[in-house]
């Protein structure tokens, strides 16, 4: 299943959300959630955590909007909006975590 | 593969109707099908033909019409949702037309995925 | 008519802070009329759609909460209510309007993966 998450981590609790109930499968990090895919936060250490158990995407054109494109977390994957696409496509399901 | 797409929330004041307007463009791209995007909840504000944006912005609304031209995307706006918020045949915007919450269940019974974008 | 989809509803907000729960509420009765594996799954702040004893006069506001238990008579039967979001909120099932399954973390999970269309709002 693919977990789609559009909500600061930071200050909402989406993706935890998601996290409690998921043990495996993909999610992407769109919109206000790419946040939780920047280097230097106090997310950090529990992104690491979690890419041990599913696989995170990152839609790369609202990293860039926000300034922080540089700062990717290593082993998070960048796709553009095909990639969004194709995620959808390969996934049995998904679900938007609003 | 035939996608079907909901949008929640209305343009400009959150991010999710561009979203799934660049979702839909890049699947058409990739040769996949955009069958339906349906409006719902303040998605339905969409629809309305009397959006006048600041010249260097982006129409939303215009961007939606022009894809259900170029594609034939059905666009359909939630008549109940639309009844609350003041959106009627004489205010919508081509391309769009007004029907009923069936037409969402239609797009999950339908499309090989649907895809939620809101707030 | 092609085959039967499973179709999940996501309730995660609360209810009368924002229209969600009662637009959602409103696709599912929609829902039951296509003869389709219909369940609904309660998850954090939409745990109180389903709290006992909801009065809105003082806010001029419908009170939507009833519709929950006449869902019984749309043939839909199935909600789920996810275990933990219960505890977090100081609820038990005996704080909810009608019947459900409570489910813990890891089943409300699985059950997700298992379905054609989960629309959340």
């Amino acid at each position: 299943m693919l977990h789609i998450i559009n909500k600061s981590p930071l200050s909402n609790g989406s993706l935890d959300s998601c996290l409690r109930v998921t043990e495996s499968g993909e999610i992407l990090l769109i919109e206000d959630a790419v946040y939780a895919a920047a280097k230097g936060s106090f997310l950090e250490g529990k992104m690491h955590e979690v890419m041990g158990k599913v696989k995170i995407h990152v839609l790369m054109p609202d990293l860039e909007a926000r300034g922080l494109a540089d700062r990717l977390i290593a082993g998070i994957t960048p796709v553009d909006y095909g990639g969004f696409v194709d995620l959808v496509a390969a996934s049995k399901n998904c679900q938007s975590w609003l | 593969m035939k996608f079907g797409i909901v949008v929640n929330e209305g343009p400009y004041q959150h991010q999710s109707s561009d979203s799934a307007y660049l979702f839909c463009k890049a699947a058409i791209e990739k040769g996949h099908e955009v069958w339906r995007v349906f409006f719902y909840h303040d998605g339905v504000n969409n629809a309305t033909r009397l959006t006048e944006p600041p010249q260097d912005d982006r129409n939303i609304v215009n961007r939606w019409s022009k894809l259900a031209e170029e594609h034939g995307v059905d666009l359909v706006v939630c008549v109940a949702a639309a009844l609350r918020r003041g959106i009627r045949d004489e205010n919508l915007a081509p391309g769009f037309r007004i029907s009923g919450l069936g037409q969402l269940v239609e797009s999950g019974i339908q499309t090989d995925r649907l895809v939620v974008f809101g707030d | 008519m092609s085959e039967i989809k499973k179709f999940m509803f996501v309730n995660r907000k609360a209810p009368y802070g924002t229209i969600y729960a009662l637009e959602s509420l409103e696709v599912v009765l929609i829902t039951a009329a296509f003869d389709q594996d219909v369940s609904l799954a309660f998850l954090d702040d939409g745990v109180y759609q389903l709290k006992k004893g909801q009065q809105t006069k003082g806010i001029d506001t419908k009170n939507f909460s009833p519709t929950f238990r006449a869902l019984d008579g749309y043939d839909i039967e199935k909600l789920y209510v996810e275990k933990e979001s219960l505890a977090l909120r100081g609820l038990s099932e005996a704080d909810l309007l009608v019947d459900v399954t409570v489910l813990d973390r890891k089943e409300m999970g699985k059950l997700m993966g298992q379905q054609d269309v989960v629309l959340s709002f």
